[in-house]
């Protein structure tokens, strides 16, 4: 078999145990790809030395007859999760040269299920970021263009690398993790799928923290089926993650019939935006008119407090980033300012944060700080928080009302040039995630499936947000919507 | 509400990131934007409501209160900038 790295995880597994491949010979093939893509800057910790002994240990076992889910598949690890021994540092300057003592609970569930490490993939800074311009790393690109146009694109953020590392065959799929957008948007910028599970699915911990109530990890991979595969493997109760959920996780792979005769889905009237380009309102027209066709149920429904929530996250998030962050202070790990004569801890503190973060996160924590600071916590924190009960109980009612899955955009645009919104303001940049956001806040299930291309040739991708605790459900949901939208798309090599 | 380069200069001093005084007037403003932005959220009637603690309405779980881990102060102070005879080590804090 040749070109090992373009087959998706399902494929990959049925190949190793029909014996047609090894996992040697997978993991071979992606690591001459991931060497020949250096221009798309998507790998930032090459690991090829652990990938090849632990393919050589899945052979083994699969030699054996013991192959668990993952055995033998070769996947990217983005670099907020730390990894024992491999450098882990959130796309932060202020962690260059940390190497964790300690695996993340999800990364170390995928290598228990014998999935292959063959690296760190690029991000946003701490998270913080819709277009991977603000790692320590250099953006992450695209492996999308604009037709014979060469500038160069985002892959979105922050969960870039991830995306074009997986939109270009670097690997079979890869971790990501969401606060506000960051697995969707980026698997729409690029024509892959991305699922952010209902909060306490995925441990938090050994994930470098960005917001806490927020924060999720899930699978960005190639088709609905992979998705599938790769969360059951992510999820589970952890006792060393206090919001972890003491739930059992189904087998999610089983509940892609593909049959969705009867689900009602929601067409939320509140993300029918001012300035939508037609294309995307064409492409969500369609993407119901598909569901419709599938035997679902179309309902308008309304979700009154969407206007809100992106005002809300800008203060929930960093209030959150605030806090957590505060733990970079250049004494325990990470890296330290040089310090002038007479400097004190107060000024060590001071330049090792100045010098350590970059402009987004300093802005980010300097927000959260003044919000939660004395005078301003109940006008702006406070009151963020109530919003947020008021944009979950949006969800409860449509919910309540028999509503299975909402549908929407997944990104009011398709992917951008690196570079074309510096000149914008933060807040132009915040609207990226306009359409994901809400599920964050509400701590829902939310999934971004490629669905068609824009004029431009561009991947654009649509949204569906299930009920909580009901990934299985919405999983075939997306999987007939994947079904009916027949998107093959994939990008010309020019890396 | 309107931040000026001394509430700016208080922020970074709070948040323990030193900010060049030139820098301030540009932070003063991006800090205006994003709050301006941030204030649509007055529009919201939120008599009444509670504020949001934790997606899921959950009690924190508690553990027996036992020792379950330590005895390993190599592996702590493996990634410390400096650390000296079993420490972290930092510039004089007490005079």
């Amino acid at each position: 078999m040749s070109d090992l790295n373009k087959l998706g995880l399902a494929e990959a597994r049925d190949a190793l145990r029909k014996g047609d491949v090894t996992s040697v010979e997978l993991t071979e093939s992606c690591l001459t790809a991931i060497d020949d893509a250096d221009a798309l800057n998507a790998f930032v910790h090459k690991t090829p030395e652990i990938a090849l002994e632990r393919a050589k240990a899945a052979d083994a076992r699969i030699k054996a007859g013991d192959a668990p889910s993952m055995c033998g598949l070769p996947i990217g690890i983005k670099d907020l999760f730390c990894t024992k021994g491999v450098p882990s540092q959130a796309g932060s300057k202020i962690l260059d040269g940390f190497k964790p003592e300690y695996e993340s609970t999800v990364s170390q569930q995928l290598a228990d299920a014998g999935a292959v490490m063959l690296g760190k993939l690029n991000m946003d800074e701490f998270a913080m970021g819709s277009s991977n311009e603000t790692s320590t790393y250099g953006n992450a690109v695209s492996p999308w263009r604009r037709g014979n146009d060469d500038a160069q694109l985002t892959p979105g953020g922050s969960s870039g690398g991830s995306a074009s590392a997986v939109a270009a065959d670097l690997c079979l799929a890869a971790t990501g993790t969401d606060t506000g957008g960051s697995i969707r948007q980026p698997a729409a910028f690029v024509g892959i799928t991305g699922i952010k599970p209902t909060y306490g699915r995925c441990s938090r911990w050994g994930i470098v923290a960005f917001a806490s109530s927020l924060d999720q990890a899930g699978p960005m991979t190639k088709n609905v089926r992979d998705a599938a595969i790769m969360l059951e493997t992510m999820c589970g109760h952890d006792a060393k993650d206090s919001t972890s959920a003491e739930l059992a996780v189904p087998n999610f792979e089983a509940k892609l019939t593909g049959d969705i005769k009867g689900k009602k889905i929601g067409i939320p009237k509140e993300y029918r935006m001012e300035g939508m380009p037609a294309e995307i309102e064409k492409l969500w027209a369609d993407g119901a008119a598909m569901l419709k066709d599938a035997g679902a149920e179309i309902v308008d429904i309304s979700l009154p407090h969407t206007k809100y929530a992106l005002p809300a996250y800008y203060v929930i998030a960093p209030a959150e980033a605030s806090s957590n962050l505060a733990r970079y202070d250049g004494v325990r790990y990470g890296r330290r300012a040089q310090m002038a004569q007479g400097d004190g801890i107060t000024e060590m503190y001071e330049k090792t944060r100045a010098e350590g973060f970059g402009h987004e996160v300093q802005r980010r924590v300097m927000i959260g700080t003044y919000v939660l600071s004395a005078g301003f916590y109940d006008a702006y924190y406070n009151r963020a928080r109530k919003v947020r009960t008021l944009i979950k109980k949006d969800f409860e009612d449509v919910f309540a009302a028999g509503v299975d899955a909402i549908l929407t955009p997944a990104t009011p645009s398709a992917s951008f040039g690196l570079g074309e919104m510096t000149e914008a303001d933060p807040v132009q940049m915040y609207l990226n995630d306009v359409f994901t956001v809400t599920v964050n806040l509400a701590g829902l299930p939310g999934i971004s499936i490629p669905a068609g291309l824009d004029k431009q040739g561009l991947p654009l991708g649509l949204q569906l947000i299930g009920r909580p605790w009901d990934e299985g459900d919405l999983l075939n949901t997306a999987y007939a919507l994947e079904s009916a939208a027949g998107f093959v798309a994939k990008p010309g090599k020019w890396w | 509400m309107s931040i000026d380069q001394s509430t700016a200069a208080k922020v970074a001093k709070l948040a323990r990131i030193k900010v060049e005084d030139d820098a301030l007037p540009a932070l003063a403003s991006e800090f205006n934007t994003i709050l301006g932005f941030i204030e649509q959220l007055n529009e919201v009637d939120v008599d009444g409501v509670e504020p949001m603690v934790s997606v899921e309405p959950m009690r924190l779980k508690r553990r027996e209160d036992v020792v379950t881990d330590g005895n390993q102060q190599d592996k702590v102070l493996a990634n410390a900038p400096d650390a000296r005879e079993g420490f972290f080590a930092v510039p004089k804090v007490v005079e």
